[in-house]
């Protein structure tokens, strides 16, 4: 089955946050939640660096390790969900996470957290795919539709990759060669563990 | 009793069945179970080229979308 993975290309980034409006947009997502952000290291210096930052849908999800309900699940597809109606809005996930993926949203009274928000990979939740209970709490469900995830499609500069994991790798690897730098991937490591024999795959 | 004793004990009854009313279940919801990505849905606007419930149509739209959407070299035939 096809493991879903992202790669935010950092040479290719331009810091334009159309994935985090496209994000917003598609999946109606809740004040106080930005499901995908971006983030610019040495900003305003030349040779600034933008990586565009969700949920990387680990393959050891530490949320998924820590939670107390577990109300986090992995689908065929390597996409990592959560049950909104099981958790219970503790925070642990949100601690947890390297990426700070799980998030809360801010209207809450009297500084409550309600259920945690985070991205889904456009694969909706554990509602029927493209109902309305689907899209109301999760936001919209595309690879039910066939598509990749909004923020990967929309991206200017195709800096954001996602989808099957070999096919992203291998994109990333033709333009790679193609260029000759910037073979790192920053968040790779961290999301899907280093190869074995700590060998960097080319 | 006199007044102001019943009335202690109206205000009291009254708060008990108030906060009864508001009280939820307290029992934990076991997590859902989800339906697969590639057996579709009730959405109208599903992008075409593949089959809802085939799995092996599904990855093969993934990967050719991915392709063509995502990686330029693919279209273009400038080094």
């Amino acid at each position: 089955m096809a493991r879903m993975k992202f790669i935010c290309d950092a040479e290719r980034c331009i810091e334009c946050n159309g994935c985090v409006t496209a994000c917003k947009a598609e999946n109606d997502v809740p004040w106080g939640v930005n499901r995908r952000r971006v983030v610019t290291l040495d900003d305003g210096v030349p040779g600034e660096k933008s990586i565009s930052v969700a949920c990387m849908h680990c393959s050891d999800a530490p949320c998924m390790a820590v939670c107390p309900v577990d109300c986090f699940y992995r689908t065929d597809e390597g996409v990592v969900l959560h049950d909104k109606d099981t958790c219970i809005g503790c925070g642990y996930c949100s601690y947890a996470c390297p990426f700070g993926a799980p998030q809360f949203p801010s209207n809450g009274t009297f500084g409550m957290r309600g259920k945690m928000d985070k991205c889904t990979f456009c694969a909706g939740g554990p509602e029927a795919n493209g109902s309305a209970a689907e899209n109301e709490k999760y936001g919209r469900n595309r690879l039910a539709e066939g598509k990749l995830p909004a923020c990967a499609e929309m991206c200017s500069t195709k800096a954001l990759l996602g989808g099957d994991g070999d096919v992203v790798a291998d994109i990333f690897r033709n333009r790679v060669m193609m260029r000759g730098k910037g073979s790192e991937v920053w968040g790779w490591g961290t999301a899907y563990g280093k190869p074995a024999g700590g060998e960097v795959k080319r | 009793m006199a007044l102001q004793t019943w009335r202690v004990v109206g205000l009291v009854a009254l708060g008990l069945v108030v906060g009864a009313c508001g009280e939820k279940p307290q029992e934990g919801k076991a997590r859902k179970s989800d339906v697969s990505a590639y057996q579709g849905g009730g959405s109208s606007d599903v992008a075409p080229g593949w089959k809802s419930g085939d799995a092996a149509s599904w990855e093969a739209q993934m990967k050719s979308r991915a392709q063509y959407g995502q990686n330029e070299y693919t279209r273009s035939s400038a080094p």
